[in-house]
């Protein structure tokens, strides 16, 4: 299926690895593929975002003003993108973090207590993937499988460690029912 | 080519320059394009290569003159305020006939300006990016992969014409990540009997030089440059053409923008409008026939830009009065949705407004 995403959350949460996660399930599956960050003084620790776009076509605009997927990680994010989601779309949110009750209808919206079963599980920082996990289950961008196999794509040899935790968290956020 | 590696355009266009033998690089920092720089600082040490961190654009632009001169490949990247600086080592580059590539990562100006993506270079880059009379080759790649495709194509390019080559993106596909291929690595670089290698005794000394004293041998170069610009205009421009076979509205549109415009192009065919985009891949030279062609057989033509309207006087002049041609821009690191551009298509096609 195509991919439209916006990743949104603090920089140092995580978003921009999410979705280079994300876009790596679209090369495994040899499709076309973009991923666009914000950049800028909003990486050192403001708002930070990131654009996703998988598609057999070739991408246009690579910039996701109205995404089919917002996964929604810090207030600020949430009050600048409710309103973008594309009708008959998915916002999941950080219920940890985000403290709001979301008007709108016409989209599908899922709670997700990320920060805090990060913490309880003694998976600090991984709160992205549990919300990755989540967004899988509910819209089936890819196959578990090739998700994990994009995870370890992105981890690096010198940090192969940091792959069962962030393993870990994301068959939690999967089985997490919201 | 073979693997695809998920990459920032701005470490593919790094990658693609090594491929390409361009083991020398000079730069300065600057945001978007500074990925460049700390990519060929990794690499570059490693391979035999050099990699330099000058004191300014000023300075890294009159390496990559000396370094050339002495017959390598050798480039420089920096984004717009930085390559305001460039502009006299560039002049100096073309008024010696030496071939090297030049990256503009272009973000919102004038002045400091911003850091987001812009295109308002445009003039700079095809009229004058330094004094004198001259031109650069620019290319205008849209996606990752053709930035590292048209790397190959402006080192061989300037050096077939011997003049520099400019690569114009912006701060987006200097940014953002796709898949990429890169080509076998070059190991055999066309000689480059003009460069000043050491006579060993058995040749006239290469001489580089930019100055000419006596008007007429000054005119004589510079008519013997144009009458090589003239071949080029020939040869080699580059331009895409989308959904333009049967288009009544065309968009004119290059690099990142054009990706926006593909987008809303395919929205207005979705509505029944006919529309189409032709993508300058070369700025200089210009798709001026590709441009002219079309225009006979449009109702209109639009020109989208991230300025605040630069190319589309080249538009302008190619079309020739042929049909109207309106312009639509953001500026100041403003990236045109595709729904703006699809209001403007509309327009054009009487259906809005």
């Amino acid at each position: 299926m195509a991919v439209h995403m916006l990743i949104a959350g603090f920089g140092g949460q995580g978003v921009l690895f999410a979705g280079k996660i994300v876009a790596y399930t679209g090369m495994i599956e040899e499709k076309q593929v973009s991923w666009l960050p914000s950049y800028g003084p909003e990486m050192r620790g403001g708002t930070a975002n990131c654009s996703v776009c998988i598609d057999e076509k070739p991408i246009g605009c690579p910039i996701v003003l109205e995404p089919q997927t917002l996964i929604v990680m810090n207030r600020p994010s949430y009050d600048k993108f409710v309103d973008a989601v594309a009708p008959g779309g998915i916002m999941i949110y950080d219920s940890t973090l985000i403290d709001a009750e979301c008007s709108r209808t016409d989209i599908t919206v899922a709670a997700v207590p990320a920060t805090k079963m990060a913490n309880d599980n003694g998976l600090h920082g991984l709160s992205n993937i549990i919300m990755l996990g989540q967004t899988l289950k509910q819209t089936q961008f890819c196959s578990l499988d090739v998700l994990k196999e994009a995870m370890k794509k992105c981890i690096p040899p010198r940090k192969q460690h940091l792959l069962e935790p962030n393993l870990k968290a994301l068959q939690l956020g999967y089985e997490y029912s919201c | 080519m073979g693997q695809k590696f998920l990459m920032k355009g701005n470490e593919a266009i790094a990658e693609a320059a090594i491929r390409n033998g361009c083991i020398h690089f000079f730069g300065y920092p600057i945001t978007p394009q500074t990925e460049v720089s700390a990519y060929m600082s990794k690499v570059l040490p490693k391979i035999g290569g050099t990699f330099l961190q000058a004191e300014s654009e000023i300075a890294a632009i009159n390496m990559v003159l000396g370094a050339s001169s002495c017959g390598v490949r050798a480039m420089t990247s920096s984004s717009s305020p930085g390559i305001s600086l460039k502009s006299e080592g560039v002049s100096y580059i073309a008024g010696s006939d030496l071939p090297c590539v030049i990256l503009n990562v272009m973000r919102g100006g004038p002045g400091l300006g911003g850091i987001q993506p812009s295109q308002s270079d445009y003039w700079q880059a095809t009229k004058a990016l330094g004094h004198g009379d001259f031109q650069l080759l620019v290319f205008a790649p849209a996606t990752v992969q053709e930035i590292v495709n048209l790397m190959g194509t402006a080192f061989d390019l300037a050096e077939k014409y011997r003049m520099p080559a400019l690569i114009l993106a912006d701060g987006m596909l200097g940014q953002m990540m796709e898949p990429v291929e890169f080509p076998e690595k070059k190991t055999e670089l066309p000689a480059r009997p003009w460069a000043t290698t050491g006579t060993k005794e058995k040749r006239k000394p290469n001489i580089i030089n930019s100055l000419y004293l006596k008007p007429d041998e000054l005119e004589r170069t510079v008519v013997e440059r144009f009458e090589r610009y003239d071949v080029i205009k020939e040869n080699e421009v580059r331009v895409e053409e989308y959904l333009t076979e049967d288009a009544e509205y065309i968009v004119v549109a290059y690099g990142a923008t054009a990706r926006v415009v593909r987008s809303a192009v395919e929205s207005a065919r979705a509505q029944g409008i006919k529309a189409g985009l032709i993508r300058p891949i070369t700025l200089w030279p210009f798709p001026e026939k590709t441009i002219a062609n079309a225009a006979k057989r449009v109702k209109s033509m639009l020109t989208v830009e991230m300025s605040m309207g630069q190319m589309v006087e080249d538009v302008r002049l190619a079309v020739n009065g042929m049909c109207g041609v309106s312009f639509f821009g953001r500026t100041g690191g403003i990236v045109p949705t595709p729904a703006e551009v699809l209001h403007e298509i509309c327009k054009l096609a009487g259906g809005a407004e």
